[in-house]
């Protein structure tokens, strides 16, 4: 069965590209536009992955990343985050939020695809 | 040289696992659930075909592995597509190089230029790969392999990030040869395991012509949670240096081996000292019986113990020679594909249950059957794909082979999806020959049955009958040999299902003993139907014919065992000693008067033929408890060997007796 990832991000731009290429490489992909939106999609559906931006209105990121990994039925999904170079500390912050890894944008559709296989296989 | 022999010997033995690995393997690839594991079994397999036959200067073999050899190469590297017209020349190589190391086994040439047609074939696909499914990627075969130790050891809190070692292993792979060694020496006790933190370390081979950087990249997202100590270990050649080999082939050489060869005389050596340690043992437990149990209560325990123990070391020792099915199924994909494509039709064969255990020696004469069955279903049974298709069936054909372990015994079955047998056709044969009574009726299951009537199974039979009954009796008489039994079912335009009962062993036999006179007899218990004691009204003459039971409708004749083997002072009616009711060759039966049953018991088999010389209507020999001999009856000779017997005469016999 197809691998599902959830992306989210408040940019239709970057959700289009992740799930493009995403599902280019075989992929199901759901999209969110924002950390609420997301927990309410989850509730009900299960995913392999989730792909999130930091900065986004109602719920960020890393509050995103927080209430997955108090919620048992989550806590154990990986979290790629989409961070800048600009901005180390909001990485560090979601790292120590118990991110998986992170992609720094802007970034190539290959380099997505290698970082999601390392991920969840 | 004896030392060299042997290693030859070792060596084709080897190859013939090492050929049906890679024909699994190619299976699956012409299948399509090929992975990179998958290319790589069938890869090793030639490699070491091509390894040991350069020892011993095989030329020809390692010319030819090595053609092999460098297509799966390309395959491995992703430089050659694996399309399905690349997994039939392989498949088909893999047939020619069979074919190679089995005239080199027996100190034969093939003729010059046997191989040559697919060499061509081989280096054409080398020299022109089809579609590449990896870009090729020259700078990189150009490049230096360098070898990393890398040692990765993960802090307890590692999973909550949801990272996973794993797939970061399976990462590192992507960049060339990783050996791992896992590091458990911090794994705490059970109760004190908590499943959250992680608590193995690794310590990783890489051997990768990408740059360091590469492999601290794989690590990327743990580099806070974990250790990690990345050093060059000793730097190896050129990508496709030849030095580079040896070093792929570490990781299988350093893995312990699962198992050892052993000259089969050897376990046959063991085989047969525990059939007499039985044997002994039941002498002394026949012996301590007659003993008074108040004086030597030790020894009767001592002695029941013992054959408890006997009983499961002669279960083990049986179990070494048993081997999975697979040694002969392995070879049935290759009759279909040939005789399929002489044939012109399209069928697939679907294996299953290969890994079921059965006797070595079971295994070496099912293959016969087992190839004659196949051949007629291909024959047969499969039709054309013009024909199928009229039929609203699918083009392709296929044939079921499987084999299970069902109560004690094995079942084979081969079925197909064919036409069924031609009932009308058979039974119109049978009745030419004078093989069933013109006016006789006869049932679906009855005429099925027929196929195995050694009269229907001339090679005549094979172009005037377009439905089964080539050398059917043959099959059956080989299936019997072993002990075994055969059963048809066929459904008109669906296709038939022959089903082939083994038993596990042939040195161990469950057999009645029966009393003749003051001799023992056991026959097989697997020929028995029933055992009875008739009335006298039961009985009748039958001029020229001996007796004949009467039994629900049906004349079953009678063998009296005492005049068959001379046995003085048994007795001679029937109707004072017991009868007992055997199914014989072709589903016949027959009674055999004995004058008592002495009861059920497992018996040693004994080669009569091997100790002494064959004797009509006797398959071996079996020492008892009391230390006497007892032959074990063949059932499906004594009946050839009674005066009831002849086809002619089954003619005019009632048609119950014909199936």
């Amino acid at each position: 069965m197809a691998r599902h990832v959830m992306t989210v991000d408040d940019s239709k731009t970057m959700r289009d590209m992740v799930t493009y290429t995403l599902r280019g490489a075989g992929f199901q992909v759901s999209e969110a536009e924002d950390g609420q939106k997301a927990l309410q999609m989850l509730r009900t559906t299960k995913v392999d992955l989730v792909i999130t931006d930091l900065n986004m209105p109602k719920m960020d990121g890393v509050g995103l990343i927080r209430a997955l990994r108090a919620d048992p039925q989550h806590r154990a999904v990986p979290i790629l985050m989409l961070t800048t170079e600009g901005d180390p500390a909001k990485k560090a912050e979601g790292r120590s939020a118990g991110a998986t890894g992170w992609l720094v944008k802007p970034f190539n559709p290959d380099k997505l695809v290698e970082l999601v296989h390392r991920v969840c296989g | 040289m004896a030392a060299f022999d042997h290693l030859r010997t070792t060596y084709f033995e080897e190859c013939a696992e090492l050929l049906d690995a890679a024909y699994t393997h190619l299976a699956a690839i012409a299948e399509g659930r090929a992975d990179d594991d998958t290319v790589n079994a069938v890869f090793r397999a030639f490699h070491s075909i091509k390894g040991g036959g350069g020892a011993f200067g095989f030329e020809r073999l390692v010319g030819f592995a090595h053609e092999l050899e460098t297509v799966l190469d390309l395959l491995r590297d992703g430089r050659l597509a694996m399309a399905a017209p690349v997994a039939a020349l392989l498949l088909r190589s893999t047939d020619t190089l069979s074919d190679l190391v089995a005239a080199t086994r027996a100190g034969q040439d093939k003729p010059p230029g046997f191989e040559d047609e697919l060499v061509e074939a081989l280096r054409d696909l080398a020299v022109h790969p089809a579609a590449p499914l990896r870009a090729v990627e020259p700078a990189v075969a150009a490049a230096v392999v360098s070898r990393w130790r890398v040692r990765f050891v993960p802090h307890a809190g590692l999973f909550r990030s949801a990272n996973e070692p794993l797939l970061i292993i399976r990462q590192l792979k992507r960049l060339g040869d990783v050996r791992v060694e896992a590091d458990l020496s911090r794994l705490p006790h059970l109760a004190e395991l908590d499943p959250e933190e992680a608590y193995l370390a690794w310590t990783l081979f890489v051997e990768t012509a990408q740059p360091r950087g590469a492999i601290e990249a794989v690590f990327e997202f743990v580099g806070d949670d974990c250790d990690l100590t990345i050093t060059a270990a000793t730097a190896a050649g050129p990508a496709d240096h030849p030095a580079a080999a040896p070093a792929n082939e570490t990781p299988a050489a350093l893995a312990p081996s699962p198992s050892i060869r052993v000259d089969v005389e050897k376990v046959d050596r063991l085989v047969n000292l525990v059939g007499e340690l039985v044997i002994n043992q039941a002498m002394l437990a026949q012996l301590g019986s007659q003993l008074p149990p108040e004086m030597c209560a030790g020894l009767l325990n001592g002695l029941d113990t013992m054959s408890q123990h006997l009983r499961e070391m002669q279960e083990g020792v049986m179990a070494i020679r048993a081997q999975p099915v697979k040694s002969v199924f392995s070879r049935m994909p290759r009759l279909v594909r040939e005789v399929s494509a002489h044939l012109g039709k399209d069928v697939r064969l679907a294996v299953s249950g290969e890994g079921t255990e059965i006797d070595k020696t079971v295994i070496e004469q099912l293959a016969d059957p087992l190839t004659h069955l196949l051949r007629n279903a291909l024959d047969h049974g499969i039709e054309t794909p013009e024909e199928r298709l009229a039929a609203g069936k699918p083009r392709q054909g296929t044939i079921f082979l499987s084999a299970e372990h069902r109560g004690g015994r094995i079942v084979i079955e081969v079925a197909d999806d064919g036409r069924g047998i031609p009932r009308p056709k058979v039974l119109a044969k049978a009745r030419d020959r004078g093989l069933v009574a013109q006016d006789a009726v006869l049932n679906d299951e009855e005429i099925d049955h027929l196929i195995f009537l050694p009269g229907l199974s001339t090679s005549e039979a094979l172009s005037d009958i377009s439905g089964r009954g080539v050398g059917m009796d043959v099959v059956k008489r080989n299936i019997q040999a072993l002990g075994g039994r055969i059963a048809v079912q066929s459904r008109d335009g669906t296709g038939s299902r022959f089903q082939l009962s083994l038993p596990l062993t042939l040195a161990i036999l469950d057999g009645m003993a029966v009393a003749v006179g003051a001799e023992s007899y056991i026959v097989p218990l697997t020929n028995i139907m029933e055992s009875l004691r008739p009335r006298p009204d039961n009985i009748h003459p039958v001029t020229g014919h001996g007796d004949v039971l009467a039994i629900r409708g049906e004349y079953v004749p009678l063998v009296y065992l005492h005049q068959r083997f001379k046995v003085p002072d048994a007795v001679t009616d029937p109707c004072k000693g017991i009868v007992v009711i055997v199914e014989s060759e072709g589903a016949n039966r027959i009674g055999l008067v004995v004058d008592d049953l002495l009861g059920q018991q497992q018996v040693v088999v004994k080669s009569l033929e091997a100790n002494y010389g064959p004797v009509e209507g006797v398959g071996g020999a079996t020492v008892l408890g009391d230390g006497r001999v007892a032959l074990i009856l063949d059932v499906s000779r004594l009946k050839t060997a009674s005066t009831f017997s002849a086809p002619v005469e089954r003619r005019a016999a009632p048609p119950m007796e014909l199936h």
